[in-house]
């Protein structure tokens, strides 16, 4: 792509679209938002990256491959439901705790650590998808 | 151990050996037959303990429930039929055992093959000791497997292919046949096996589904037995080793369908149905297998077509269901299991020890081969049904059977009479032919067997004289309780070598001089036969490949029209489907919806919101080229994302502003890839259908979310969820305390099928058009022999 505008953009763009898609998973329990509203905001802001600067840099940025992302999430997803198994509790139950941070409560929860997993399989999954389709478009 | 579980273990010992016999032949060669005929030893042996209970009339019945839901079950019913026919399978299974270490001694795969043998056994043998419906079935089609094994099992040659496929065809078809009707017998008489069946036979030949469930078994019955016109595939499996053809077709195996339908015969049987088709069939394929027998020159073709003929003879005495009639099938039975086996296994020795089995090149052996030539004659003499061997006890009987003088058992009678002089014939061919006469030049100098190979037809032979000698044991531990048990009340089995003057030993001594000039005549009556068939010019075996072909053709042509691997013809079937889904199922139902009440006062910015989503779908519609489509679709996607907004959810919206966003994007990026046409090319005559069916589709879709609205809406869940996601939860969004939580196992689900999604989609977009070399015109059935 050679528009000189959505590069000059883009990264400004991607950065806000990163950052916010990390502020919508994380208040997802409270407020509108979610695990698989923050994944596609991701994808959206990998896609722009991708158009802007091309597929190499955004693999590049990625650092590990979207599929491993993605299979990372599920494991995620997995385990935070296998947690509750290993405390006596049926599978999937959601387990919390607050400990104390700079006497702050913090409130934590598997809940959370699922709902991250399927952040990271939405992100995954889709950006692999999104990839391969500008990919093939370059050659 | 107690006796069941004895027994439980005797019907899984042929499966132990199996599993055995491929090491065993490894380590000890060809020696590894005597340690795994032990296995049929066993066996016979241990049903040998059988044998005084049933001669007094017991039966011993067993087993295990296997599902109780289904009143499936794995139970065992030994009475005089099913003893006779264990006895013949270990029996003779450990002789062909044996036979085989002989026969194929140093071929590379002989474990394989005792293995298959050994599997063979045993589902046979589960197969007549069966009292459940669904046990039979499941050991009858394992026996069509293992036959296909062992007929494929030089399987370098396409003949043997060809016959194991076929037999495969013909045996396994029938028994989906048979199922059928033993489940039809089950629901007209609510049992599921043979012992309890009995007592119910009046209920089942007057249910109007009898002639139904009659012509499944017979189905099965008759594919199984080599009945006309299922026969071809008896005479095409001898391209497999000669054990196997001594064993499985024409001691055992093939005498399947013949056993069920002695089984069936107290059940079934009696009826004008049963004493129609099974003579008129069995009578039939008496005739044309002898004939045809005839025409052969071939040792093994010529023993498989006399076999296909007494199958039919056997067919033929089970329907005419007189006493004598039951007696001389029996006997008849017994005595062809025993020649037979014995002269497959004498034409496999000369086959083995000169290199040929061409009647035509043999001539002058009885020097070379004095034991065989001794088994092949007494085997011969009970084939031709000559004294004193049991084969003449069969034929006396069988004459008693049909030697009244009412139209029907004449014409049988007739039949009868020239199929015996027919197989009498062949009997002296093959026993006499190879061995008088001048010695003629053979591929292999000519010598006598080894041990392993002539022991098992000179014990068969034995036998046939013994079991005549000994008349009264006979009939006291096979015949009386076999009949009693096929005719379903208790018979008395008398007959004896000293004949007796009357209508039965006229026929026999008629069927004798008959015999007598056929044999003289063999060779002109042979070439007079092989002109007719020539004329003739087809048969079922041609019909066979035909209907295969056909059959091949026709799925090839069918999935050409279903599957046309055209994008736009899997749409239109997607879409007219689901058209007719949503306007057929409110129209059955009476569930059309209200008309809709359109609200008085809507705010202005509801109205400009709708009116863009219109916009949207209009330039959709209208748009020239695909790019355009796909963004004003967006367009009215954002627009409905805005309306969701407005109506208080949040997260939806959310989500859909996402969604549209992306699907505007992916859908843009394949659309600049794949090589379509830029703007639409589709004539009107196509267009026009298509937005019909899409115009049906949102129609029917618009109807569907009224309907839906109009419904009364139970909020015990939006309830349950309201009050508890804070509580419970700790969140107060409660659409993604839904998906994280209260249904987090779903969503676990869903993002798995996210993934897999991911990596089809992944593969095809990697998938380049240029590797696409398999097409499927290459598997075009008419372009070669191909894989068929």
């Amino acid at each position: 792509m050679k528009s000189l505008i959505l590069r000059t953009v883009a990264p400004l763009l991607i950065a806000l679209m990163l950052m916010f898609s990390i502020f919508v998973l994380l208040r997802g329990h409270n407020e509108p938002g979610g695990g698989f509203i923050g994944g596609l905001i991701a994808v959206a802001a990998l896609a722009i990256h991708g158009i802007a600067n091309g597929v190499e840099t955004v693999r590049r940025a990625i650092v590990f491959d979207p599929l491993a992302i993605a299979g990372a999430g599920l494991l995620m997803a997995t385990l935070a439901g296998l947690i509750s198994l290993w405390m006596q509790v049926p599978f999937m139950t959601g387990i919390w705790i607050e400990p104390s941070l700079l006497g702050q409560k913090v409130p934590l929860s598997s809940v959370m650590l699922f709902d991250t997993g399927v952040y990271l399989v939405v992100v995954g999954a889709l950006t692999g998808v999104v990839l391969a389709l500008e990919e093939r478009g370059e050659d | 151990m107690d006796g069941t579980a004895l027994t439980c273990l005797t019907l899984f010992l042929p499966f132990l050996g199996a599993l055995l016999a491929p090491w065993l032949t490894r380590r000890m060669g060809h020696n590894a037959a005597w340690v795994l005929a032990l296995v049929p030893a066993a066996i016979f042996l241990h049903f040998i303990g059988f044998s005084a209970e049933v001669a007094d009339g017991g039966i011993v019945t067993g087993g295990y429930r296997w599902v109780p839901s289904l009143d499936v079950g794995f139970y065992w019913l030994i009475d005089g039929l099913s003893l006779t026919f264990a006895l013949l399978i270990s029996g003779i299974g450990t002789l062909i055992v044996l036979y085989a270490g002989g026969y194929l001694k140093g071929h590379k795969q002989q474990g394989r093959f005792l293995s298959f043998l050994l599997m063979f056994m045993g589902a046979m043998l589960g197969l007549v000791i069966s009292d459940s419906f669904l046990m039979l079935f499941v050991y009858w089609e394992l026996t069509s497997i293992t036959s296909f094994l062992l007929i494929g099992f030089d399987h370098t040659r396409q003949a043997a292919r060809r016959a194991a496929l076929q037999a495969l065809v013909v045996t396994g078809g029938g028994g989906l046949f048979l199922l059928a009707g033993l489940l039809l017998i089950w629901n007209i008489t609510g049992t599921t096996q043979f012992s309890t069946l009995f007592a119910m036979a009046p209920q089942l030949k007057e249910s109007p589904l009898y002639l139904a469930a009659l012509l499944l078994v017979l189905g099965g019955a008759f594919t199984k037995s080599a009945q006309f016109p299922f026969h071809i595939w008896l005479p095409n499996a001898m391209e497999a080793p000669t054990p196997v053809s001594a064993y499985l077709h024409s001691a055992t195996m093939v005498k399947a369908g013949v056993y069920l339908l002695m089984r069936l015969n107290p059940a079934m049987g009696g009826t004008p149905e049963w004493q129609t088709i099974l003579p008129v069939v069995g009578g039939t394929t008496l005739l044309i297998g002898a004939l045809l027998a005839v025409r052969q020159t071939d040792l093994k073709l010529m023993l498989a077509y006399t076999t296909m003929a007494s199958l039919g003879l056997l067919v033929l005495l089970t329907g005419f269901g007189s006493p004598h009639a039951i007696e001389a099938a029996v006997l008849y039975l017994v005595a062809h299991a025993l020649f037979k086996g014995a002269l497959f296994m004498i034409a496999g020795i000369i086959d083995h020890e000169t290199g040929t089995r061409d009647i035509r090149k043999l001539g002058g052996l009885r020097r070379a081969m004095p034991i065989t030539f001794a088994a092949a004659i007494a085997a011969a003499l009970s084939m031709a049904g000559l004294p004193p061997f049991l084969g003449f006890l069969a034929k006396e009987e069988i004459y008693y059977a049909l030697g009244r003088f009412d139209a029907w058992s004449v014409v049988f009678a007739a039949i009868a009479i020239l199929g015996n002089a027919l197989m009498f014939a062949v009997a002296f061919a093959i026993a006499l032919k190879p061995f008088l006469g001048a010695k003629v030049e053979t591929p292999k100098p000519a010598h006598e067997g080894p041990l392993l190979l002539w022991i098992g037809p000179a014990v068969l032979s034995l036998k046939g004289l013994a079991m005549a000698a000994l008349a009264g044991l006979t009939h006291h531990l096979v015949s009386t309780p076999m009949a009693s048990a096929i005719a379903g009340e208790p018979r008395l089995v008398e007959i004896s070598l000293v004949p007796h003057l009357g209508v039965p030993l006229g026929l026999s001594v008629v069927t004798v001089v008959l015999g007598v000039l056929i044999y003289r005549n063999l060779d002109r009556l042979r070439a007079l036969l092989a002109g007719v068939l020539a004329d003739i010019g087809w048969g079922p075996d041609r019909g066979f490949d035909q209907a295969m072909r056909g059959l091949v053709g026709f799925s090839f042509r069918l999935t050409q029209r279903l599957q046309t691997g055209r994008f736009d013809d899997y749409m239109t079937v997607t879409f007219i489907a689901l058209a007719v889904v949503l306007f057929a199922t409110p129209f059955v139902f009476g569930e059309m919806p209200r008309p809709p009440v359109f609200p008085k006062d809507v705010p202005w910015h509801e109205l400009a919101i709708m009116a863009i989503a219109a916009v949207g779908l209009v330039t959709v519609v209208l748009a020239k080229d695909r790019l355009t489509a796909i963004v004003s679709l967006g367009i009215q996607g954002f627009a409905v994302a805005v309306i969701f907004l407005l109506y208080g959810a949040p997260d939806l919206s959310f989500t859909q502003f996402m969604i549209e966003t992306l699907v505007v994007v992916i859908l843009a990026l394949v659309m600049t890839r794949l090589k379509v046409y830029k703007t639409d090319h589709r004539p009107f005559r196509q267009t026009l259908p298509d937005a019909t069916i899409a115009a049906a589709c949102g129609l029917g879709l618009c109807l569907l979310l009224l309907t839906v609205t109009q419904s009364p809406f139970d909020t015990t869940l939006s309830d349950f969820f309201n009050l508890h996601s804070q509580a419970i939860a700790h969140g107060a969004n409660v659409v993604n305390v839904i998906i994280v939580d209260f249904r987090g196992t779903d969503t676990l689900g869903e993002i798995a099928v996210v993934m897999i999604a991911a990596l089809a989609i992944l593969s095809l977009v990697r998938l380049r058009a240029g590797s696409m070399t398999t097409r499927m015109a290459d598997n075009d059935p008419d372009a070669g022999e191909g894989s068929a």
